[in-house]
């Protein structure tokens, strides 16, 4: 922080939030805390997917059926899954964020066990997913 | 950083006093959306990715009924506008966190929130579009 504020205000020795510069989060949770930032951002990609798929069906059979193959398409197919792995993290690790919000689980040791937790859960959620999403058809 | 408030410039005037205090009761208002909108989408995220994975195939036929079946247009528009919402504020937080240069960080905010108001909106129009559209 310099010494003024960005409205050109002096800094006033205001109380700040436990930032990474003064708080040192262990390695568990700052690597869980960067994952659910990527979970995040990669769950956010589908956003502009979901848009297409949806537009293209919104423009009739043969719009769609011509848009068919591109969407099952290998690469697409490998995003879909990403967009599973991304979507069971953030949901997991997300739920942890909510317990946090409350107060519990913030400890170290507690933060250190539940990192752990959510890294199994997602990716067996994921696993879940996945193989429902290829063996289902 | 720990300049006493008292030792500044005694006349100034109520904006100047006022300025760079922050707090203006809405400092907390992303925070809250983003969580009541993640409670939301627990529920709907998971409606969302349980539904896609249990449609027999995805041609055009099947895709139409399911969505013109009952009342699914109300959970999947809200999946979406929710999620376009969650994702606004989660990109916001990420580039403020990031992207250091003022100038750059507004213009990218900009966009953000434009191409997500886009894609949500169009979205949920396609959705409509499908539940009430003649074309079969």
């Amino acid at each position: 922080m310099g010494a003024t504020e960005s409205n050109g205000a002096p800094a006033r020795g205001r109380p700040l939030s436990p930032h990474m510069t003064i708080y040192r989060m262990s390695r568990y949770c700052l690597l869980t805390s960067i994952s659910n930032r990527i979970a995040g951002a990669v769950t956010s990609l589908g956003l502009p997917l979901l848009a297409y798929w949806l537009i293209t069906l919104a423009s009739g059979e043969r719009a769609y059926s011509r848009a068919q193959p591109a969407l099952a398409h290998p690469a697409l197919r490998a995003l879909y899954a990403l967009l599973l792995l991304a979507f069971a993290y953030h949901l997991v690790a997300g739920i942890r964020h909510l317990i946090w919000d409350t107060g519990r689980g913030i400890e170290r040791t507690e933060s250190q066990v539940s990192a752990w937790v959510v890294i199994a859960c997602s990716f067996a959620l994921a696993a879940v997913l996945i193989g429902w999403a290829n063996f289902g058809r | 950083m720990s300049t006493d408030p008292k030792a500044e410039v005694p006349r100034r005037s109520a904006l100047g006093r006022v300025r760079g205090y922050g707090s203006a009761k809405e400092g907390v208002g992303h925070w809250w959306t983003q969580r009541l909108t993640s409670v939301a989408l627990i529920v709907l995220g998971c409606w969302f990715v349980v539904s896609m994975l249990s449609l027999p195939s995805y041609d055009y036929a099947t895709l139409v009924a399911w969505m013109r079946r009952g009342w699914t247009e109300l959970p999947l528009i809200l999946f979406i506008a929710i999620a376009a919402w969650h994702s606004e504020i989660g990109v916001r937080v990420i580039v403020e966190d990031y992207v250091e240069e003022v100038g750059a960080k507004t213009i990218v905010l900009a966009l953000s929130t434009f191409i997500h108001a886009v894609i949500g909106v169009a979205s949920v129009l396609a959705v409509l579009r499908i539940a009430f559209g003649g074309a079969a």
